[in-house]
């Protein structure tokens, strides 16, 4: 997926505004021709690590390296990025075309080489047709393709997207990410994404670094993300888990016994040394339930069904055991029956392999 | 929320003293200055409507349109110079720090609760041979004098500094339209300027574009509707001018607003005055006219 000098590199990177630490000691590379997401709750820091690259910030200490050349000093205008607005900036006094090839004319782009490669972006993004429109005259997700046109066309080494698909409906956002995903293949570049939304960050990214108050967590690609998390906020930040805190008793043999509080001891795969206060974080999708106690070797747990959250192709059943409070299942809709056997109220059976489960030590 | 119409008697009332105000003091007096123009002088004080068009014939004389046209470059001169003094002034209450933005707009106000002629005469104090301004420039020749004299160099200088001669001219009467009009530009482009979004800017820089080029192509194109406000808002009433014309200017000073006012008072010719009048009334409606319709018409290309 990558190979070489990264596109990016931030080198100790901190941040202060007045006492506040926005970007609190971030060393990260952003490797070439990646999809590279920024994931974080608001406050975390990734939109100024965003606006560092693209020159709107400057870091109170550190280095940020573009393709091995260092930042300092570069102002907005003389760098090698563009940057996709989170509300678009789209000049509302220029039709399409002006907005496209604002960046090439003022870059002193000869005019003939400007309007082809104006009318490429806009095919590009699948605007041929609305070149000679007004920004007034477009649809959200339109002025949004004009963003994106607006700043490729420059053929920037990086291309920098802040939330850009936060004020897209559902529907459209959905298209944008595939949309996206297209668009970095076609264009080779590294594209770097600030998200607050998991599915955006995990559906597009190839790389994703999880962040909160000011310090990158996890740098990971999605399914080493979601299925080993390195602490407890990247487990419950991407998706659900449930969280069954206990202690480490011992390690044999690259395996380890914890004693989770109301489970009793389990045995879980550990190839690390012995550590004591931990918690076994397990998926909704991974925890099954039954309507009679399970004849098998699994975690088998106790409860009323609390609370059932139907999305349509699946359904959060929210059950309280007795042993170890509430847990949440997830549960395919593989039937049209109405006779869902789990409403709230009923009793049943929460079930789990321990080694689905994955031991959190932070 | 009731649909206003559906309540004349609320929509009345709330329209009612605005309207009958306007009427009393404005529109009904206006309409007598438009009959005063065709009318003729019979007696010290009576006129007779005769719808006579001779005021208007006397007032397109020669002198009177070459005053017309001084009027109005002295006030296209001073709205170029407000302009372009309030432009980086709004731009930078903009841009200042949230908790003096209130502080700053209010100094800028400031001026608004003197008198306008004691602001004017302060001007002059400013102004004249023995006033501030030359005062000033007096001290660093001296100055400057001094430090030449070892070098030599002070016969470039001449012997005695003589004092520029700043008031009683056409510079001072447009220096006194600027500093007593400048509000009025400032408020409608900081108004203007405040609603821009900053990410548009950002959005320039990243693309490549200069900080000059951001300010000429994104800035200055945006804050157009403000910028058209403000030309209205000091143009207008620069072109009305008398008091500081007739205060701070000079014997070839003269402009139709004291042209006017002279046939009102001391020439006491009402007609000839409301003709002079109506004929700058005129002037504004149809340059009002033109603009509005350029404007339509650039809409109407950009559809």
């Amino acid at each position: 997926m990558s190979n070489g000098v990264p596109i990016v590199r931030f080198e100790n990177i901190e941040k202060s505004f007045g006492s506040f630490k926005a970007v609190d000691g971030v060393t990260l590379d952003v490797p070439n021709n990646s999809f590279f997401a920024l994931l974080g709750p608001s406050g975390c820091g990734k939109t100024t690590l965003l606006r560092m690259l693209a020159g709107f910030e400057h870091p109170t200490s550190g280095r940020i390296l573009i393709d091995g050349e260092d930042m300092a000093g570069i102002p907005p205008n003389k760098r090698p990025v563009n940057m996709v607005f989170q509300s678009y900036a789209v000049f509302p006094h220029m039709t399409v075309r002006e907005n496209v090839g604002y960046g090439l004319k003022v870059s002193g782009v000869p005019k003939s080489e400007i309007a082809p490669r104006v009318e490429e972006a806009i095919q590009m993004v699948r605007l041929d047709g609305f070149a000679d429109r007004k920004p007034d005259k477009l649809s959200g997700g339109q002025r949004q393709r004009v963003a994106l046109a607006r700043a490729l066309v420059k053929k920037p080494k990086l291309l920098l997207l802040d939330e850009p698909l936060s004020a897209l409906d559902k529907k459209l956002r959905e298209d944008m990410q595939l949309e996206l995903v297209r668009l970095q293949q076609e264009v080779g570049i590294s594209f770097v994404i600030v998200t607050h939304d998991q599915d955006e960050a995990l559906s597009m990214a190839d790389l994703i670094a999880v962040m909160n108050r000011g310090k990158v967590l996890q740098v990971a690609p999605p399914w080493d993300l979601y299925e080993e998390p390195n602490c407890r906020f990247v487990a419950d930040f991407i998706g659900e888990m449930n969280l069954f805190e206990g202690r480490m008793l011992s390690v044999d043999g690259g395996h380890a016994r914890l004693d989770l509080k109301g489970i009793g001891l389990v045995d879980v795969p550990w190839d690390y040394p012995a550590t004591s206060d931990v918690a076994l974080a397990v998926r909704p999708e991974k925890m099954r339930l039954y309507r009679e106690e399970p004849e098998l070797g699994w975690v088998r747990l106790p409860g009323k069904v609390a609370q059932v959250a139907y999305f349509g192709d699946n359904s959060q059943v929210f059950v309280e055991t007795s042993q170890a409070g509430r847990v949440v299942v997830l549960r395919h809709n593989q039937s049209r029956s109405r006779d869902e056997p789990y409403r709230t109220g009923a009793d049943c059976w929460v079930a789990f392999e321990p080694t689905d489960g994955i031991v959190l030590s932070d | 929320m009731e649909n206003w119409r559906r309540q004349p008697w609320v929509f009345a009332t709330f329209i009612g003293p605005g309207t009958l105000w306007l009427f009393l003091f404005f529109l009904l007096p206006l309409g007598w200055i438009w009959l005063f123009a065709v009318g003729e002088r019979e007696g010290p004080v009576d006129i007779v409507v005769t719808w006579t068009l001779e005021n208007y014939r006397e007032a397109l004389q020669p002198v009177y349109l070459q005053l017309f046209l001084k009027t109005f470059l002295i006030a296209l001169v001073s709205t170029a110079i407000c302009l372009v003094v309030a432009f980086p002034v709004a731009l930078a209450i903009c841009f200042a720090p949230d908790r003096y933005k209130n502080v700053l707009l209010l100094l800028v106000i400031l001026p608004f609760w003197t008198n306008m002629l004691i602001r004017t005469y302060a001007m002059i104090a400013m102004l004249r041979q023995n006033g501030f301004v030359n005062d000033g420039i007096g001290l660093l020749w001296t100055a400057l004098k001094y430090l030449l004299t070892p070098v030599g160099l002070d016969g470039l200088m001449g012997e005695r500094f003589a004092p520029l001669p700043l008031l009683y001219n056409n510079t001072a009467v447009v220096l006194g339209i600027v500093y007593v009009y400048l509000p009025f530009m400032v408020l409608p482009l900081y108004a203007n300027l405040e609603k821009l979004d900053r990410s548009l800017i950002e959005a320039s820089l990243d693309l490549g574009a200069s900080q000059v080029r951001t300010f000429f192509e994104i800035i200055v194109r945006l804050a157009k509707p403000g910028i058209v406000s403000g030309i209205i808002l000091v143009f207008i009433p620069a072109l009305g001018t008398f008091l500081i014309s007739d205060l701070l200017g000079g014997p070839d000073s003269q402009l139709i607003g004291n042209v006017v006012e002279r046939q009102f008072r001391a020439a006491n010719n009402l007609p000839l005055g409301s003709a002079l009048s109506f004929l700058l009334l005129y002037l504004t409606f149809i340059a009002l006219a033109l603009r509005a319709w350029f404007a339509a018409r650039a809409e109407k290309a950009d559809a």
